[in-house]
């Protein structure tokens, strides 16, 4: 067995016990996944949450051009094979060129075959005709919701399951619209923050272009994802990483992050617990689902 | 005499007793072939169910009776063959729910030797089990195929003294039976960082007490939560005597010679220094006698 952690290579008689990581807005070592490990754990993921649990054997995938998506395209392809895996691309009239581009690049880099079917009619056929103000979030959650639409019906007539891209960090910080984005039944990535989502990419081939390209859900021309945030990846990365291991925002302040930022994430997290659960139910007796009624996804 | 061991890394139907019934039986017939002189087969913990089930743990949990009988008569459909076989399942006895684990002779003179209750209900994180089970009352040694034998599942074998327990009941085996999720993916190890400290656990439990312990780890995903596999078995010096695959089912075979248990407990007498100040220990150490009373007559023998 090879050494836990970086230390360990000074000192190989302590090879089978890790060391402790420093807390610092420098030491982003906690971040640091084995690629190798993660493809391996994520395409038997699919394989048996797909296939042995589910009974399916193909799986639509909505490709954006960006890093998720391409990843979660690769490791489906990885899992179940390229012919299992249907790419469907649904930009919207303001979508970029770039996206598009960026999209096919990845279905000719992994096999997959790709259909094109724009949202554009379908969006402006509610927001032009009945609600022509609606400014760009709203017209952001129209959007994601309705290429949800058209995926789960795609899906539906294939025979495939839908999956999920989501990661772990637009997850925690509530950047994504709620039974949209996060509605595929599926999902690889909802458990890596997005910089191991970049590490893991880079590792399986999501070419270059895709990965080293600034994030941006592509709604506005110029929107980045850090742009609206007001934090980097990494370093939201990082904070959340300790915030879920119960350190305190004033904790990680005194070991020297931004106070500001650590504000932000910290601020984000809270404010979006509800995005990350069911709808609430209102409980009238006790035998309520998900309350008394208890039953894992699978059994 | 040479133990002739085979783990069998193993991956359930989920809540379809009557699949991984066959299953677990096949599995049995293949560990024959693979080994003629096979005569203990280890299967993991839940190897009957799978492991989270939740509230429907009282839905898939049996009398221990009852799944022997049904192991027994499907065994013996498929071989004559004599054989011994620990495996994991959800029991139900008197009203009460426990996770347990079964150690059994299957063939032309069948006998359910010894069931071990889970004692540790880990309680955190993802795990839920003193929701939906209870605590079995305590840890006993059995006379298993080759020699005096425990059975530790997962959590149990986190505390050492259950393994000290097991020891001084006269164990020279151990058999771990695990359904551990992975979880770590830091670089370095190759494996899930829980894997990493089963490799630990496993071989510090055989090297502290000069023992022979056998690792049996369920496979697939449950809703997300990934069970690796990576059995193991470790020598009584705490040598890793063979290690299993990651994310699929295997059978793996292992000679434990009983000799080396003499060897390596000549060599560090640790279990002869613990035998000699047990009680004394006890006597002397404050909250030795606080806690649950020791092991009541409906306890874990059947």
């Amino acid at each position: 067995m090879q050494a836990a952690h970086r230390a360990n290579d000074a000192t190989p008689w302590l090879r089978e016990v890790p060391d402790a990581f420093p807390m610092s807005p420098d030491a982003t070592a906690p971040l640091e996944i084995d690629t190798d490990l993660a493809s391996t754990w994520l395409t038997a993921f699919l394989r048996d949450e797909v296939g042995r649990r589910r009974g399916f054997d193909r799986v639509v995938v909505g490709l954006s051009g960006g890093v998720d998506s391409s990843l979660t395209a690769a490791l489906a392809v990885a899992a179940l094979g390229s012919e299992a895996v249907q790419g469907f691309l649904l930009p919207y009239r303001t979508s970029s060129d770039a996206s598009r581009e960026h999209a096919l690049l990845c279905a000719d880099r992994f096999g997959i075959a790709t259909r094109e079917i724009e949202i554009t009619d379908a969006v402006d056929g509610y927001l032009e005709q009945f609600e022509p103000e609606a400014g760009g979030h709203r017209r952001g959650n129209v959007a994601a919701r309705q290429r949800m639409i058209i995926l789960f019906d795609q899906a539906f007539k294939l025979g495939a399951l839908p999956l999920g891209t989501g990661n772990k960090s637009e997850r925690l910080l509530g950047y994504y619209t709620w039974h949209a984005d996060d509605s595929p039944p599926i999902n690889p990535l909802g458990d890596l923050f997005k910089t191991q989502v970049w590490a893991l990419a880079r590792a399986v081939g999501v070419p270059e272009a895709i990965v080293g390209k600034p994030a941006t859900a592509d709604l506005i021309h110029g929107q980045t994802d850090e742009g609206d945030l007001g934090i980097s990846y990494p370093e939201a990365d990082l904070v959340l990483h300790h915030l879920l291991r119960g350190v305190t925002p004033s904790r990680l302040a005194n070991a020297g992050f931004d106070a500001a930022k650590v504000e932000i994430v910290v601020g984000r997290l809270e404010r979006t617990h509800w995005k990350r659960h069911l709808p609430t139910v209102a409980m009238l007796s006790a035998t309520a689902i998900g309350e008394w009624y208890l039953r894992p996804v699978d059994y | 005499m040479t133990a002739h061991v085979t783990i069998a890394q193993f991956r359930p139907t989920k809540g379809n007793i009557e699949q991984t019934l066959d299953d677990m039986i096949q599995a049995l017939v293949s560990a024959s072939a693979a080994d003629p002189g096979a005569d203990l087969v280890v299967f993991p913990e839940t190897a009957l169910t799978g492991y989270f089930l939740e509230g429907g743990v009282r839905e898939v949990a049996r009398p221990a009776a009852e799944v022997f009988a049904e192991v027994t008569a499907r065994y013996g459909a498929a071989s004559s063959e004599t054989v011994d076989v620990a495996f994991g399942f959800y029991e139900l006895d008197a009203g009460h729910v426990y996770n347990a684990a079964m150690y059994a002779r299957l063939g032309p003179d069948p006998e359910l030797i010894h069931v071990q209750r889970k004692v540790f209900l880990p309680t955190y994180g993802v795990f839920q089990e003193e929701r939906f089970v209870e605590s079995g009352a305590g840890i006993r040694a059995f006379d298993g195929g080759h020699g005096r034998t425990a059975m530790l599942i997962c959590e149990d074998a986190f505390h050492s003294i259950s393994g000290t327990l097991a020891a001084l009941d006269g164990a020279t085996t151990i058999l771990v039976l695990s359904a551990s999720p992975a979880r770590g993916a830091a670089p370095g190890a190759g494996v899930p960082g829980n894997l990493a400290r089963w490799d630990l656990l496993g071989s510090g439990l055989a090297s502290e007490h000069g023992i022979h312990v056998v690792v049996s780890q369920l496979v697939g995903f449950e809703g997300g939560k990934g069970f690796a596999g990576g059995s193991a078995a470790y020598s009584p010096r705490g040598e890793r005597l063979v290690a299993g695959p990651l994310w699929d089912e295997a059978l793996l075979t292992v000679q434990l010679e009983p000799r080396e248990i003499a060897d390596a407990r000549t060599e560090e007498p640790l279990f002869a220094d613990l035998e000699r100040s047990w009680t004394r220990l006890l006597v002397n150490s404050p909250g030795a006698g606080v806690g649950r009373p020791a092991p009541d007559d409906r306890g874990d023998a059947p």
